[in-house]
């Protein structure tokens, strides 16, 4: 069986200790986090989402799946992999910005529909969202200048499903 | 009604219907002994080191088909419980575990005696809980209970702060716990099962796979019924001894790493496997591809997570043991009687090949001279007592030879470390068993290496006064290890050689506790019979064949059909 990312939506209690208990899991059992994103819902407070991105086989993921499902604060957990959703990233990237580089810089930022947040002398900081594909074009289009640091919250996602299955 | 937390405490586990924890008091949980000081109808044993504690809490559960309950103090009587908590994981036992805490304004300030047990124990208990809030205590003790005995079961700690304890509110019953997340599947899917009844009645060559599930679920009737109405041959892990009457003709033995011949080879060689409560540990399935590789396999199993880790199910189906098997066995009731027998020529020729395996490798070995066989010992002790005997062993060559020679007729009668192995488990485990069934002869069997892992819970045996019976297999080796050395270490004998052993005669007699010893062949009868009947706590010590091995044995990561037979 061949390794593909799978990314998971994971429904959890918002309580201490909820995501050390999944990172243990992960860490405990040889799997490995690539993407990770949490916060409380808006729909519940005492609820959080994690959204997670890891890379096994089909036969791994089964039983990432079960053991996720097996700990007691863990309320659903939803794969998205074949599923229809929608999948974001936020990324805050701050790239060199000579003169002679800012007209090119602001005209990548414009066709990727993304904004300067801060300015400097001599470099940029741009906040952009969308998929991984997006990101990793951007970044690829900015490398030339010199990227100075970014950083990134990890995919978030939803289903496009209206309805929600709570067990 | 005002409480004070350590009430509360004590009136949520007396509510549970435990009439005995395991406890060692300390600064952080003085209150709850304060308050313990006058409870009636709660038996607290006085441990001498926290493991004990645990293991015999464990060995309680089992022994009794409940929970069992230990309580500590913070920091080191928190951290002495990790290795019992792990144990306890690994074998699915359930165990409730009170540890103190520093009180909650010194949480994080690396008070004395402080340590994060709830981050420690995360990875080896069902659930943990860190009861920071007075008014969520009789909830959360009423949820650890829950949950360490459903579904499948297991050890879940709760962490009790000193301040916590100390508080006084007005209690109220927390009533019925329903957790959102977590509802166990206890009803399988009939429409697996009517295909499981076909599988039954096409299989030439069936065989049933009984594990420590069937003793959790209190199915060990239903399975022999299965097994009885369709003729079919059982065997079982470690963890599933007993199961299935030892002395019957379908018994085929343990399987795996030193399995029988006969078991092993009617895995390798089956075509119908019904496994009921296992996990396919690596120490029963040896080499994956080669386990049970022309087989359809039927797993039933509580825990979906089981299904699919090691093996490869062809006919998975979640639900409690018991109650899986019971509708499959009334599903087959009403079927033609023969039919589910399968076809009498096909079956009887398969059982044929069963007798022929046992008539050829025949689990054995040969007592002769002077010098005691440890098998000898086993064999001896199951002559000298009944079904009715609960045994323990530690961990190692002991445990082994009396899983092969000690031939388990009941469930709960078998208790043993088996998933963690833990060296210790023996003496704490009898302890527990004891005061679970004090009208139980309770013997635990122990290496010389093993018994001195927790020997200070001789004290325990004696002041408590649950008499337990000690055989010790002294071959002044670790025998397991040894052995490996010897079979895959061309012999070198590293740090396993351990000439130097207490006196364990004087031991017993140093705890009040009755010692007796013999290296003669001729003596061991005469030497259990009197330890066997000797009133109080007995260490019946046995000078044995030093550098006598476990046979059969599959080499780690082999196929099970290619064993070291002798």
């Amino acid at each position: 069986m061949s390794s593909k990312k799978y990314t998971l939506s994971i429904l959890v209690d918002n309580e201490p200790g909820v995501l050390s208990r999944i990172a243990g899991l992960f860490s405990g059992r040889g799997y490995n986090i690539e993407g990770l994103s949490v916060a409380q819902t808006a729909e519940n407070s005492a609820l959080s989402r994690i959204t997670m991105v890891t890379v096994g086989d089909d036969h791994i993921i089964e039983q990432i799946t079960k053991q996720l499902h097996k700990l007691i604060n863990v309320i659903t957990v939803n794969d998205l992999t074949d599923k229809k959703y929608v999948q974001r990233e936020l990324m805050l990237i701050k790239v060199n910005a000579k003169p002679e580089h800012r007209a090119e810089i602001l005209r990548i930022v414009d066709i990727f529909r993304c904004r300067v947040v801060d300015v400097g002398p001599e470099h940029y900081t741009i906040e952009m969202s969308g998929d991984e594909g997006k990101m990793e074009a951007f970044i690829d289009l900015l490398r030339p200048m010199g990227i100075i640091e970014t950083a990134r919250t990890g995919s978030i996602a939803l289903t496009r499903e209206k309805k929600v299955k709570i067990k | 009604m005002k409480l004070k937390g350590a009430e509360i405490l004590i009136k949520m586990i007396k509510d549970e219907g435990i009439d005995t924890i395991f406890g060692y008091p300390g600064g952080a949980v003085i209150d709850i002994y304060d308050a313990l000081e006058n409870t009636t109808g709660l038996r607290h044993i006085l441990v001498r080191h926290e493991q004990g504690a645990v293991h015999a809490a464990d060995a309680y559960a089992r022994a009794k088909g409940t929970v069992g309950v230990a309580l500590v103090t913070s920091g080191p009587g928190a951290t002495n419980t990790v290795t019992g908590i792990a144990s306890a994981y690994m074998d699915s036992i359930p165990v409730v575990i009170f540890t103190g805490q520093v009180p909650t304004a010194l949480i994080g300030n690396d008070a004395f005696q402080e340590v994060d047990i709830v981050g420690i124990t995360r990875p080896c208990t069902k659930h943990n809980y860190l009861v920071k809030d007075i008014t969520k205590l009789a909830r959360t003790i009423k949820e650890a209970f829950h949950i360490a005995k459903s579904g499948r079961p297991g050890p879940v700690l709760v962490d009790l702060p000193k301040d916590i304890m100390a508080a006084t509110i007005e209690f109220e019953e927390p009533g019925e716990v329903d957790l959102k997340s977590y509802k166990p599947t206890y009803n399988p899917n009939r429409k697996q099962l009517s295909k499981v009844v076909e599988l039954i009645k096409e299989a030439k060559r069936p065989v049933i796979f009984s594990g420590g599930g069937v003793v959790l679920s209190k199915a060990s009737e239903e399975l022999t019924r299965l097994a009885k109405m369709t003729n079919m041959p059982v065997t079982a892990s470690l963890m599933g001894l007993g199961t299935f009457p030892g002395s019957h003709s379908l018994w085929l033995g343990m399987v795996g790493m030193h399995g029988t011949y006969r078991a092993n080879m009617s895995i390798s060689n089956c075509d119908l496997m019904i496994a009921v409560g296992v996990r396919f540990d690596d120490r029963v399935t040896g080499r994956k591809d080669k386990f049970a590789s022309e087989a359809t396999i039927v797993q039933i199993d509580i825990d979906p997570t089981s299904i699919h880790k090691n093996v490869e199910a062809t006919c998975p189906i979640v639900g409690d043991c018991k109650n899986t098997l019971e509708i499959l066995n009334s599903m087959l009731e009403s079927e033609n009687p023969s039919y589910i027998k399968g076809n009498i020529e096909e079956r009887q020729k398969w059982l044929d090949q069963i007798a022929q395996w046992r008539a050829t490798s025949p689990q054995r070995y040969e007592q002769t001279g002077d010098v005691i066989k440890p098998q000898y010992v086993i064999d001896r002790l199951h002559k000298l007592t009944d079904s009715n005997t609960i045994i323990t062993t530690e961990v190692g060559q002991n445990q082994m030879w009396t899983a092969q020679y000690y031939h388990f007729e009941r469930p709960n009668h078998f208790i043993t470390s088996g998933g963690l192995g833990v060296m210790g488990f023996g003496l704490p485990a009898a302890i527990g068993a004891k005061a679970a069934c004090p009208d139980k002869l309770v013997v635990c069997v122990a290496g010389d290496g093993s018994i001195q892992m927790n020997s200070q819970e001789l004290m325990t045996a004696i002041e408590a006064k649950l008499p337990v019976k000690i055989v010790i297999l002294n071959n002044r080796y670790l025998g397991m290890v040894r052995q490996w050395q010897e079979l895959f270490y061309d012999r070198r004998y590293s740090f396993t050689n351990m000439e130097m052993s207490p006196d364990f005669v004087k031991l017993a007699d140093a705890y009040g506790a009755t010692g007796m010893r013999t290296d003669r062949a001729d003596e061991v009868e005469a030497l259990l019979k009197k330890g066997l009947a000797c009133e109080g706590t007995v260490i019946m010590e046995f000078i044995v064949e030093r550098e006598e091995c476990v046979y059969p044995m599959v080499p780690a990561g082999g196929a099970i059909s290619e064993m070291i037979l002798v």
